[in-house]
């Protein structure tokens, strides 16, 4: 059965005067239906370009230069945007962590819903605002049809997003992608709308990819992550093999920067020096320059090395030899 | 025969801050005319923080923690003499800060150095690292030698490369204008620092650097801290105690490990039962009911019972005190009081 | 642990800024326009073929000669000659002198005024800023031509009056500019920084606010150059500016007004287009100030 989404080795490049900046680098991963896949990395890693990518939002002078995109089977990379305009908000839908980049701050919240139907499907304007009213109900609005009417700055900043969510719920899109969402949301909130995205990808079989820094929201949520760096995934797999046992360094450097695995009071281990400018990435493995196990092969590029079905790596020397 | 404690380095007694919005002559006008006329209009009032009592020992970290609305950088920025309270009394090793005099009081001010949130904002855009971290210890007279070498060691000491001194702010990373602001409170010499969410705009792993290096700094130069965040997890790692603050108010605080072992204000236990941790999977989030209030208008009675499984008649109606319910263990909440 | 690279060379906020102007061709050409009518005017006695005041030089008899003429005495008047015998070109050098040093004297002394009331307006804020804004508001309420004819009617004509009626019409411009721009930067953290660090009330409004909300004022400052070159001009043109003895560009214009229709275009036309020309460069070089300098403020 072909999941939902399937990336095989996507490029997204930026030209500017400076220079040509890989900011997505050869990434390739697969989500199934009802999935949660966590695409995990700091700033610079390339984590939204890549969701920018699959929904086909880069602008010049960004373009996606090699790789395909399967969406159900069917490679989207390439299309004209007529056709990807069909697939998006319909099949595809993409929720952005600053709910006010959906949200018309001087249109009614039913307006612009009812907008959102109808861009997609012929229906009357009853039957679509019954939809958005649904779609409010079931990401936990309280009296939606009183909310209807509101506008957007009467809202408080997590039902604000919530409403985000609930435009990208209207057609029941196959597959949504969420880009740090909940990251400027309070902790009681942001466990709110967690919950609620949760019971929608196991009731509607929605496949999700969730974009985030935040390593404990993907523990929390995820099924697969995928930990990225200066645009290229350095490793991927189910969450408890990642977080349990990390193959990358990089992987291991996060997870021991949150503070949670170490004994209190004492000095994180974390990752030395900084993320190197996206104009000047090392030649070879970019993480080389904070790594402690790098050697001279590590000047080459490293490939994808598989390790167990749905898991791999970009490392020269692994931190766990892998059973052949 | 034990000898008397201290004073606390810093200690907050019954201080509010109260934000009103400032009404111009036409809006006085109409105010005056209505309340003449019977109809009188209640101003529009904030209380960012509500009677509030905390000590900081010298030595101590203690962890302040909550989410929007709490007051926690507010409280924060009061600590730090940035704001003064609208009531109650600010004390600094003993001493009430609004009653010294101009030079023991900008004394009192200058030991009490704040780390602010946003690295972009934080820094002049205008000025060179050198003179953004030199300018004041200049001024002060607390520069003994060369200018150059005290900047370079106040640099060092954060962790920077001497050598950029006489770069701009936007010619840095994040975490290294988090850096220069450390040095820049560094160089007056402070003994207490407000770190007001210092690493919640930074990345994962740069975040980790500036932890170590407060950890660093409390050890080589024996400093007392106040670290607000909303991040439970490097609360935890950091603090000896916790301060839990709910729309104004202390609901809980206690030593860190007895706050994460056994909270006791439901408030809390929400917050740390919500918080997600590298270690739950693929846990089901069951989240508090209801949306954080707004500051303008907050609950009568104890602020959190609309959210609360646990309220009853009395949370409505009388705000419940802070009550010592074990050794350093203090909760305001009426179910300890039944 | 070090920063790693930064910056390959030296790179100032000035360089940065010099280098991003420069990407507009309109705007360059703004900056030559303006370099052009600087120089003329800065140069204009070594330049002019003739000086124009000197009455020894002039011949009535020249009078309104087109453009391409020579006088007998073997100076060419390029652009012609008005009434009285001058060369309109040299005409046009000395008048550019005093429009472009009354606009730009004016726009500096407004400029200074004008800012430093309103950053002590924000950063005071209660009764003083009050004061001062409604003191703003009274003046921006009255149309700028108004102000300066009474002004000038009360005070007379001259240079020093004119310029002193220009700064009374354009500080308001500054201080409002100034107090939006000190209101936003007021609240942000590299203020309440300084605050902290026990600097004192002036330092901080003048070494650290002043700076940084520079920008905008430069770009007003700009504009308002070039509006007072205007409105002196209009000033001038009705008779009410600078003395004849000294004739900006508006007055020559004004000379000309009454041969426009019998066929002696030349006497009004050429200062007209210099002005034009003035103002023009300066409209293409605030208008990219503006959008270069703006960016930055959102950082």
């Amino acid at each position: 059965m072909t999941g939902t989404l399937e990336v095989r080795g996507l490029s997204t490049h930026f030209t500017s005067r400076a220079g040509v900046v890989r900011a997505v680098d050869d990434v390739s991963f697969a989500v199934q239906r009802g999935e949660v896949m966590g695409l995990v990395g700091e700033s610079g890693s390339g984590k939204s370009v890549t969701g920018f990518s699959i929904i086909g939002l880069v602008d010049p002078p960004g373009r996606v230069v090699a790789g395909q995109i399967l969406f159900q089977g069917r490679d989207i990379a390439r299309l004209p945007e007529p056709e990807l305009r069909k697939l998006r908000g319909r099949h595809i839908a993409m929720v952005f962590q600053d709910p006010m980049m959906t949200l018309n701050p001087v249109l009614r919240i039913d307006t612009q819903m009812i907008e959102a139907v109808q861009a997609h499907e012929t229906v009357s304007t009853a039957a679509a605002r019954a939809r958005s009213r649904n779609a409010l109900g079931l990401v936990g609005i309280p009296s939606p049809d009183e909310r209807l009417r509101a506008y957007p700055h009467q809202f408080s900043g997590g039902m604000r997003q919530r409403v985000a969510i609930a435009i990208a719920l209207l057609h029941r899109p196959e597959l949504i992608l969420a880009d740090e969402p909940t990251t400027a949301l309070d902790v009681t909130i942001q466990a709110q709308i967690l919950a609620e995205v949760q019971g929608l990808a196991r009731d509607l079989g929605t496949a999700l990819v969730w974009i985030t820094h935040d390593l404990s929201v993907i523990a929390g949520l995820a099924d697969h992550v995928a930990v990225m760096y200066a645009g290229r995934i350095v490793e991927k797999g189910s969450v408890d093999a990642v977080l349990d046992h990390p193959l990358h360094p990089y992987t291991a450097g996060l997870i021991g920067s949150v503070p949670s695995r170490t004994p209190r009071g004492e000095r994180l281990p974390g990752i030395p020096g900084m993320t190197p400018s996206v104009l000047n990435l090392p030649v070879g493995c970019a993480f080389r320059t904070r790594c402690a196990r790098a050697t001279a092969v590590c000047e080459t590029d490293p490939p994808e090395f598989p390790a167990e079905p749905g898991r791999a790596h970009r490392c020269f020397h692994p931190l766990v030899a892998v059973p052949a | 025969m034990t000898t008397p404690m201290p004073a606390p380095m810093i200690e907050l007694r019954g201080v509010s801050k109260r934000f009103e919005k400032a009404a111009d002559s036409a809006t006085r006008l109409v105010r005056r005319v209505r309340g003449a006329l019977g109809a009188p209009v209640q101003p529009q009032i904030v209380r960012a923080v509500d009677r509030v009592d905390l000590a900081v020992a010298r030595g101590e970290v203690v962890g302040l923690v909550g989410e929007s609305g709490c007051g926690k950088s507010t409280l924060g920025r009061m600590v730090a003499g940035i704001a003064p309270p609208s009531d109650g009394q600010v004390l600094y090793q003993g001493q009430d800060v609004a009653t010294l005099d101009p030079a023991a009081a900008r004394q009192a001010k200058l030991r009490v150095q704040m780390i602010f949130q946003d690295p972009y904002a934080s820094l002049n855009p205008r000025l060179r690292v050198s003179e953004i971290v030199g300018e004041a210890p200049r001024v002060h007279r607390l520069i003994q030698g060369p200018y150059d070498a005290y900047v370079d060691a106040q640099l060092r000491r954060a962790g920077l490369d001497p050598a950029y001194t006489r770069r701009y702010p936007h010619q840095f990373s994040g975490g290294q204008r988090q850096r220069i602001g450390i040095a820049r409170a560094l160089a007056v010499q402070p003994d207490f620092l407000v770190c007001d969410e210092a690493v919640a705009a930074l990345d994962v792993s740069i975040q980790a650097q500036i932890l170590n290096l407060f950890m660093d700094l409390r050890r080589e130069l024996d400093l007392t801290y106040l670290f607000i965040s909303h991040d439970l997890g490097v609360v935890e790692h950091l603090s000896d105690r916790v301060v839990i603050m709910y729309l104004g108010r202390v609901v809980e605080q206690a030593p860190t490990e007895e706050v994460f072992a056994r909270p006791n204000h439901p408030y809390t236990q929400a917050l740390l039962a919500e918080v997600p941790r590298i270690d739950a999977r693929r846990r089901r989030f069951t989240a508090i009911k209801g949306e954080i209030p707004s500051p303008l208008a907050p609950p009568p009675g104890c602020h959190f019972h609309p959210r609360c499984p646990h309220a009853f008649a009395r949370c409505s109606v009388e705000v419940p005190a802070l009550l010592e319910i074990a050794p350093g263990h203090r909760s305001a909440c009426h179910l300890n009081d039944r | 642990m070090s920063a790693t690279a930064l910056a390959p060379r030296e790179e100032t906020p000035l360089r940065r800024f010099l280098a991003e102007f420069a990407r507009s061709r309109l705007a360059v050409l703004g900056v030559v326009l303006v370099a052009l009518v600087a120089f003329a005017a800065i140069f204009a006695p070594w330049i002019s073929p003739q000086d124009p005041y000197d009455l020894a030089q002039l011949d009535i008899m020249d009078g309104r000669l087109p453009p391409g003429s020579v006088s007998p005495t073997g100076v060419p008047y390029l652009l012609g000659t008005d009434d009285q015998g001058r060369d309109m070109l040299s005409g046009i050098f000395y008048g550019l002198r005093i429009s472009l040093g009354v606009g730009v004297g004016s726009a500096l002394i407004a400029g200074i005024i004008g800012s430093a009331l309103g950053l002590v307006a924000a950063y005071v804020g209660g009764r003083t800023e009050s004061i001062i804004m409604r003191l703003v508001d009274l003046q921006l309420s009255f149309p700028s031509i108004l102000v300066a004819l009474m002004i000038l009617a009360f005070l007379g004509k001259g240079i020093g009056n004119v310029m002193l009626a220009l700064v009374m019409v354009e500080w308001a411009y500054y201080a409002r500019t100034a107090r939006g721009s000190a209101l936003a930067e007021r609240r942000r953290e590299y203020i309440e920084a300084a605050e902290c660090l026990a600097l004192s009330r002036a330092r901080i409004v003048f070494r650290h606010l002043l700076p940084n909300c520079l920008p905008p004022l430069i770009v007003v400052g700009t504009f308002q150059v070039a509006r007072a070159i205007a409105l002196e001009a209009t000033l001038s043109f009705l008779g009410l500016g600078v003395p004849v003895t000294e004739p900006s560009l508006g007055l020559l214009i004004a000379n000309g007004y009454q041969y426009m229709l019998s066929g002696k275009y030349w006497i009004s036309f050429y200062p007209g287009i210099a002005l034009l020309v003035t103002i023009v460069g300066i409209n293409l070089v605030g208008d990219q100030l503006r959008d270069v300098l703006n960016p930055r403020l959102q950082k």
